[in-house]
Formats: C-alpha cells, sequence, structure tokens
C-alpha cells in the first residue's frame, strides 16, 4: 500500500513537471477561463431582466459556472497525455515495471485536480475583481472549487479511458467534444435552467455538469442549503469513482489487447 | 544447466486472424546473450511483450529468472529490464529524471537511487546530459538512456528488442559495443531480437531463428552456418531466365546439393565452390544463359535462413506486411 501511494506521488509529480515544461499550454489553460468570464459575462448581461430570473447581478450568477465549465474543458484532454506515452512507449514500460495500475492512473487525474484548482481560484479572483460577490464566502468557494474537481475526476478518468481505448488523438478529441460542448451547454452553467424549456430542464436532472453546477452556486450563495449541496457532493464522488473504475478497466483491456 | 528464460509453445493469435506466435518455445541458460534472429513480422516482439509480462499468451508457459510468467507478473517485473522497440522515455523529463523514476518503480529511493543513477549516467556517457529535457537527445542517447534505464534495478534479465533499428551507423556501432560490454557481466543474461542478421551474427552467443511465429533453427551463429557444409554459389544472370530453364539446367549436376532460382538469382550449395563453379557455367552456357556475375561463399546466416525458413531474409522482409507492433526498417 505504501508503494502505491509513493508510486502515486511520483506520477503527479511526474504530469506536474510535464505541465509546467509546457508554459504554452499553461497560460492558455489559465487564461482561456478568464476570456470566457468576460465574454459570456457582456453576452449575456442582460438575461439578468427575464422575468423569474433569479438574482440581480449576472456576474454573480456567471462566475461559478465559468468554473464548473473550464474544469470539464480542461479535464476532457486529460488523456492526450496518456495518448502520447502510448504511442512513445512509455506505458508499456510503464507497465512491465513492478508499479500498480493505480500510480498510472492516479497521476494524470492529480494533474488535472491541481490544474482545476488554481484555475478555479484565478476565476474567482478576477470574477472579484470585476465586481462580482460570493456571498457563501470562502467555505462556499471551497465547496465550489470541491464540486470542480471531483466534476473534472470523473471527465478526466473517462478521457483516460477512451484514450487506452482509442489509442488516437482524433478520436479523442471527436469523443470530448461530442460529450463535453453538450453536457456544458444543457447545464446551468450560463442559464436558469428553470428558465430553459422542459426537456431542458430534464436533461439538466441527469447532467453532472449541472449537478456540480446548481451545487457550487448553491454553495457560494447567501444561506446556502448545504444538504443540497452535500447530496450533490456525494453523487459526484460516486461518478467520479464509477469513472475511474472504468478507466481502470480500460487499462485491463489495453493489456489483453496488447 | 540453469535457463534464465524458457519458453514453451507460445501461442498467440490477435484478431481477426493473425497468428503472431505458433508454437514458439525457447531455452536461455544465465549469463549469455541470447538472438531472436527474424524479420519484420516473425513475432520477435510478440515474444518479447509475453516473456516480459505484457502480453498473455492464448496458450504455452514462460519462466523468467526461474518465476513463471503467467502465474506471477508482479515478480517477474521486479527481475527484468526491458528495452522496447520504442522508446519508453518521457520526453519532457530530463534524462535523470526518467532513471529516477523507473528507479523508484523498483523501490530504490534517496540515497539508494542517487548513486545508482549518477553511476549509469556516467556509464553510458550521459553525465554532461543528464539535466537537459529528453526532446533535446539524439536518436543514439535516447537508446542508451533506454538501455541505462533497463538495468536500473540490477536485473539478471535484460530485454532488448531491436535496440538499433533506427540508429545511424554510428550510433548502432556505439550501441554493439555497449551490448558487447553487457554481455562481458556474467550475471546478466540478455534477450535481444533484431532483424538484422551481422547483428545477430556478431552479438548472440546463441541464436535461435525465428519464422511465422516459431524458431526454425537454434544453436551458436557458428554451429548454424556449419550445418550448412560445404560452399554457396551464387550467380546473377545477365538477363531474366524463361521459366525454369536454369533450374533445367542444373539439376542434373552431381556437385549441387541444394538450388533455389528465383528471377535472375541462383544459390546453389555445393561442396566445394572452386570445383562446381566450372561446371555449372558450362552448364548454364550450354543452356543458352548468359552469366552477369557469379561469386563463391561460405554460409552466411543469411543461407541458414533461407534453408531454415524456406525463404530469403529479404522474401520474407517484404512478405511482412506493414504491422503496427513491428516497426518497418531497412536492410
Amino acid at each position: 500500500m505504501t508503494a502505491v501511494a509513493l508510486n502515486s506521488w511520483d506520477m503527479t509529480r511526474r504530469w506536474v513537471l510535464a505541465l509546467w515544461r509546457q508554459p504554452w499550454y499553461v497560460g492558455v489553460t489559465l487564461f482561456q477561463p478568464v476570456v470566457w468570464l468576460l465574454l459570456f459575462g457582456a453576452l449575456f448581461k442582460n438575461v439578468v431582466q427575464i422575468p423569474g430570473f433569479e438574482g440581480t447581478s449576472y456576474k454573480d450568477f456567471l462566475a461559478p459556472g465559468v468554473v464548473i465549465m473550464s474544469a470539464v474543458f480542461s479535464a476532457g484532454w486529460n488523456g492526450m497525455g496518456t495518448i502520447e506515452d502510448l504511442d512513445r512507449g512509455v506505458m508499456d514500460r510503464f507497465l512491465v515495471a513492478p508499479v500498480s495500475r493505480a500510480p498510472l492512473i492516479i497521476g494524470p487525474l492529480a494533474q488535472s485536480a491541481i490544474v482545476i484548482t488554481i484555475q478555479s481560484v484565478i476565476i474567482v479572483g478576477l470574477a472579484l475583481a470585476i465586481g462580482a460577490s460570493f456571498p457563501g464566502g470562502v467555505p462556499g468557494v471551497i465547496a465550489l472549487i470541491a464540486c470542480a474537481v471531483l466534476l473534472g475526476a470523473a471527465t478526466a478518468a473517462v478521457s483516460n479511458a477512451i484514450a487506452l481505448t482509442a489509442r488516437q488523438e482524433e478520436t479523442l478529441i471527436g469523443a470530448t467534444n461530442f460529450l463535453i460542448l453538450p453536457l456544458t451547454f444543457l447545464s446551468g452553467c450560463f442559464m436558469q435552467l428553470s428558465l430553459a424549456p422542459g426537456w431542458i430542464q430534464t436533461v439538466g436532472d441527469y447532467n453532472p455538469v449541472n449537478w456540480a453546477v446548481a451545487a457550487g452556486r448553491e454553495a457560494v450563495s447567501a444561506n446556502a442549503d448545504w444538504a443540497f449541496v452535500m447530496a450533490r457532493v456525494g453523487l459526484l464522488a460516486a461518478l467520479a469513482i464509477a469513472c475511474v473504475l472504468l478507466a481502470t478497466r480500460a487499462f485491463r483491456s489495453y493489456q489483453r489487447s496488447a | 544447466m540453469t535457463y534464465a528464460i524458457e519458453a514453451q509453445g507460445l501461442e498467440k493469435t490477435y484478431p481477426p486472424s493473425t497468428k503472431a506466435l505458433d508454437g514458439l518455445s525457447l531455452a536461455v541458460s544465465e549469463g549469455t546473450v541470447f538472438g531472436l534472429l527474424g524479420p519484420n513480422g516473425a513475432g520477435k516482439t510478440t515474444a518479447v511483450k509475453v516473456l516480459t509480462t505484457l502480453a498473455h499468451p492464448d496458450a504455452g508457459a514462460a519462466r523468467v529468472a526461474g518465476i513463471d510468467v503467467l502465474a506471477d507478473p508482479k515478480r517477474v517485473r521486479r527481475a527484468i529490464g526491458v528495452v522496447g522497440q520504442k522508446t519508453g522515455t518521457a520526453p519532457e523529463l530530463t534524462g535523470r529524471e526518467n532513471l529516477e523514476l523507473q528507479g523508484r518503480f523498483h523501490g530504490l529511493r534517496g540515497r539508494r537511487l542517487r548513486p545508482r543513477v549518477d553511476e549509469l549516467l556516467e556509464r553510458f556517457g550521459l553525465t554532461e546530459a543528464a539535466d537537459r529535457s529528453v526532446k533535446t537527445y539524439s536518436g543514439g542517447m535516447v537508446r542508451k538512456l533506454d538501455v541505462a534505464i533497463g538495468l536500473i534495478q540490477q536485473p539478471p534479465v535484460l530485454f532488448l528488442d531491436e535496440p538499433t533499428t533506427g540508429l545511424d551507423p554510428e550510433a548502432r556501432a556505439a550501441m554493439w559495443d555497449e551490448i558487447r560490454r553487457l554481455r562481458s557481466e556474467a550475471a546478466l543474461t540478455i534477450l535481444l531480437t533484431t532483424h538484422y542478421l551481422e547483428e545477430a551474427d556478431h552479438l548472440a552467443d546463441r541464436l535461435a531463428i525465428v519464422d511465422r511465429g516459431k524458431v526454425v533453427a537454434q544453436g551458436t551463429p557458428d554451429e548454424l552456418k556449419a550445418e550448412l557444409e560445404g560452399d554457396t554459389v551464387h550467380v546473377e544472370l545477365a538477363t531474366p531466365q524463361p521459366n525454369g530453364r536454369a533450374h533445367h539446367a542444373l539439376e542434373s549436376l552431381a556437385q549441387i546439393r541444394e538450388l533455389r532460382v528465383a528471377d535472375r538469382e541462383l544459390h546453389a550449395r555445393v561442396e566445394n565452390g572452386a570445383a562446381a563453379l566450372p561446371a555449372i557455367l558450362a552448364a548454364l552456357g550450354q543452356a543458352g544463359l548468359d552469366v552477369a556475375t557469379a561469386t563463391i561463399a561460405r554460409p552466411s546466416l543469411d543461407d541458414v535462413y533461407l534453408r531454415y525458413a524456406g525463404r530469403s531474409f529479404a522474401e520474407a522482409e517484404r512478405a511482412s506486411e506493414p504491422d503496427v507492433t513491428e516497426k518497418g526498417g531497412n536492410r
């Protein structure tokens, strides 16, 4: 067990170094959410005037949405590193070394979690700077980031499972866009779902992106309903575990076909 | 005699119906270099994948360093170093970091890890490049780092899967020197796969010729060559021969033990090349065939391959379909 923990740390370190040495990637990953925040903030500013919209500031509404959306987007590409490892022979070399499979999947997920945490802090900071408020305070923001990280872990695990199964960048890019864009736009990231058509609300009930954004937004609101938040966090955690198991299975199927 | 590597009747079929291993068996004595020679697609890489626990065979059994590969893959992984056909180094990490990462997988840390890493960097001439990312390395340097990583925990068994494919001549010569140095380490057993005949001839103590997923001949390079007593006469005709005329002209000659004709090329195995050549040329002349060149040679591994695989090495290379598991290379 200690070996698994130590090797998980080794792999996390490897993936963080890998990221850190791609300054362009780091820059884009951290900068893009800022663009979303400013862009959507300006584009949908008048949404608050729609009758039935709860709240008076779209910035307040949007900030948690951008945190969640950025988490899914960056986590969706997590499998790209795995495909590179497969192409280069790094994965095969890891698989013939005495390291258990867990660290091989925990490494990229931890990298994703770290990116999401930093990204989220930057978004919250910028949102505050442009005048958004988080009445839930620090505990609320921490819960919001936890939602983002859990959703990101689930997304990153699926991304790795696809990478191990398809072993092709093109397929991963296609699958990621196919899954993530609709799930994001059919969630409450930008729009209060109670104002959307009924079928979108129904989709939202089963859409993990919406679980995360609803829970995160509730957590940062004044007088948050913590029972609701914790229930959604529980759902997201269960989903993340299921997705990690799926990724582990993908490892086995990769090895069977080797 | 203890064997460091034993394989018995290994079979593996990739869907839908590519039979990569078709009953491959081999035994490698401790402390020797064993060459697995064959063209692309012969099954060498699949054999290495099975022996290194990466792939599961459909049938058969294998032991590496005395450990059952199928029953106890985890222990096998501790006992082996593997240099695959592809590099296996992470490009964004430095040479040192790559070595350290693999060392940690083997449970080496801190005071036990650092000196070992330094020692290997030194030994492979990578000390200066140690703290540069592998992205900046030349092909030869990456290959050296690969071998260094394979030796990190001082394994008793090292697998080298086509270690020189894709290297320029200079880097290849350096890799050969390195393998010769490893060979002198009594405790280390090396399984080397190659599709270069001369590489197997120079480096391997014993070798097995693999064709279509099984071992077709096995022995020391000299033994294998000695089985082909006599000489090979190689004749190249000036013009492509009409159907079987050369074959017809030569088949009655008593000196010829074995004859192969392909287009303009004739290979004849004879007891005494110098004595047989005039008769061969005369017979071809009578049949109205013009000879462009004629040479006599001692048997090479190419002839051995021809004999046991029933086709020349070059033919086998051409016949092997492009294959994702085995990178194409030029001979």
